[in-house]
């Protein structure tokens, strides 16, 4: 109880006893990722609270809650900077919702059936081993070319997406497209925000560059629009229908998260672009790398316990 | 005169009684248990003294054996196996009732001081502490979930076995002392006090130590589960208030 030596915080709705400084120091680390990257960091902190003992279906309800803080305070700079396509975030966000319900529902199902640490497990391989490949093959050629001539993407290309009915024009990001492919995005995002305990970000933003073919300045802000909201929305879903949001622990991973952005923020300032996107890769994969490894090597201990139905 | 006679009469009988059953004064350091939020597990001593041990029947020594339980829970233990390549759940068995704490401590080896006949009937060792009434005919040996349930509170410090932790001085003064862990959950907790000679046991008492969260970790958690909604919309309000002045503050810093 003493102030001096490490001092443990309870939290009440996980009812665990945890070192406030682990807490506040795994914010801070995954605050100056995500200020580095520009990433919301759930992808990252969500694995990191089940190592430390976070019971899952808290760690990702909580961790939902923590993302609209950090989300929020992202998107106010880029609201001053215009930099929000508040129509196209709009149609994310309707997707996003009924992804997030879907996501929600299958959660709640999994997790009478003892099997949603396997599902949140797979859908982390799944997801960072396809986007960390993608972005690390992806910024190897960058820093090619980035030698050579100043790359010049092609824009506008005619694809299949633009063949689709109920076209709306989005004037922030110079688009007249249909409005099922965003929808679609969102869902996607939706399901994984409320499976994962992630913002989405990770996968929306290439979605939204290479799907969607949004400019990519407006991408990060727009992004950050619809997470606020989709994360508002499970955060809301997990209390109500899981009770596993602790507040607690979210202030506390909030407290270092704050600081531990501007930090990233200073640091990612002083790196190139190309760099920071291939140590983002690097990263994504060895968390990926991590999570298949224990997955396939025989775990020390192959029983687990879990409160039964009717608690 | 009569009444002092009734009274005597009373008080002789009494006293005839305790001597001829063994007899348990228990003291407890502290009954009550409140879960601050800086709350890191607690110690508990178990003391008390046996009346009348000089009119025993046997010469056999005395064994006390103290148990402390959280209330019993079902608790749901799952196997893996490989399936496709990966460690997936396979197996299921539910155990009726489970501690979330359990602690046993004896003065000297377990099996020297229960046999396992009063263990059987009064549920003292952890083994016995478990109920499992029937695990699904699919699974093909349904005591390696309860051995697993032991094993994996032992590991996380909820279940303990201390042989020799408790003293007994003169066959009359007994002490012990059980750490409770940081991780507890609420309830009444059960202390119960077993005095054995040759394995059996010749008296037990039994008292409640009322496990709580209290303040701030009270009222957090009955609003988490009597107004989620409100919960809810309050954790969103500390959010966005939080990445506000994040923001705000930092665009001062900046400046």
């Amino acid at each position: 109880m003493g102030l001096c030596g490490p001092m443990y915080i309870y939290l009440p709705i996980a009812e665990v006893s945890v070192n406030v400084f682990i807490l506040i120091g795994l914010g801070g680390l995954v605050g100056v990722l995500s200020g580095m990257f520009g990433v919301g960091g759930g992808f990252l902190m969500t694995p990191l609270l089940f190592f430390i003992g976070i019971p899952p279906a808290v760690a990702v309800a909580t961790e939902a809650n923590q993302i609209v803080a950090s989300s929020f305070s992202g998107v106010l700079a880029h609201v001053k900077r215009r930099t929000v396509d508040f129509k196209m975030g709009g149609v994310l966000l309707i997707g996003g919702l009924i992804g997030a319900g879907i996501g929600v529902i299958i959660f709640n199902y999994l997790k009478g059936l003892g099997q949603v640490d396997l599902l949140v497990k797979l859908c982390y391989v799944l997801f960072l081993g396809i986007i960390g490949s993608l972005m690390f093959i992806e910024s190897l050629r960058a820093l090619g070319n980035a030698k050579r001539v100043g790359n010049s993407k092609p824009r506008h290309k005619r694809t299949w997406i633009h063949a689709l009915p109920f076209k709306m024009r989005f004037r922030v990001s110079g688009l007249y497209i249909s409005a099922i492919p965003p929808v679609l995005v969102g869902i996607l995002v939706g399901i994984l925000a409320a499976i994962m305990g992630v913002g989405g970000g990770f996968i929306m933003v290439p979605a939204m560059i290479y799907l969607l073919g949004m400019p990519t300045k407006v991408v990060v802000g727009t992004s950050l629009f619809q997470i606020i909201f989709v994360t508002a929305f499970t955060t809301m879903l997990h209390a109500t229908t899981n009770y596993t949001v602790d507040m607690v622990l979210a202030v506390l991973l909030l407290v270092g998260g704050v600081i531990g952005a501007q930090f990233g923020t200073m640091i990612g300032a002083k790196l190139k672009a190309e760099q920071l996107r291939i140590l983002l890769a690097i990263m994504v994969l060895v968390v990926c790398a991590k999570l298949a490894f224990d997955l396939i090597v025989e775990p020390s201990e192959i029983f687990n316990l879990s409160v039964a139905r009717g608690h | 005169m009569r009444i002092f006679c009734t009274f005597f009469l009373i008080a002789l009988f009494c006293f005839v009684r305790s001597a001829l059953t063994q007899e348990i004064v228990l003291g407890l350091s502290k009954n009550e248990i409140g879960i601050t939020a800086f709350f890191d597990g607690s110690e508990i001593l178990v003391f008390g003294a046996i009346k009348a041990t000089d009119e025993l029947i046997s010469n056999e020594p005395l064994g006390v054996a103290v148990t402390i339980a959280s209330p019993l829970l079902p608790v749901m233990v799952r196997r893996k196996e490989k399936r496709f390549g990966i460690w997936v759940n396979v197996d299921a068995v539910e155990i009726d009732l489970a501690p979330n704490f359990y602690a046993v401590a004896t003065t000297a080896a377990f099996s020297q001081v229960v046999d396992p006949v009063s263990d059987l009937r009064h549920s003292i060792s952890m083994e016995r502490m478990i109920r499992s009434v029937g695990a699904p005919m699919t699974v093909d040996d349904p005591d390696a979930f309860a051995e697993a349930l032991i094993r994996i509170r032992q590991d996380q410090g909820l279940y303990k076995a201390l042989p020799g932790a408790v003293t007994l001085q003169d066959n009359t003064l007994f002490s012990t002392s059980v750490t409770l862990p940081a991780n507890l959950v609420e309830g009444a907790y059960t202390a119960r006090i077993f005095l054995t000679q040759d394995g059996n046991v010749i008296a037990q008492k039994k008292t409640t130590i009322d496990v709580r969260k209290v303040g701030i970790e009270r009222w957090l958690y009955n609003l988490a589960h009597q107004h989620p909604a409100t919960y809810g919309l309050l954790s969103l309000a500390i959010a966005i208030f939080a990445g506000w002045s994040a923001a705000a503050v930092f665009r001062v810093i900046r400046a």
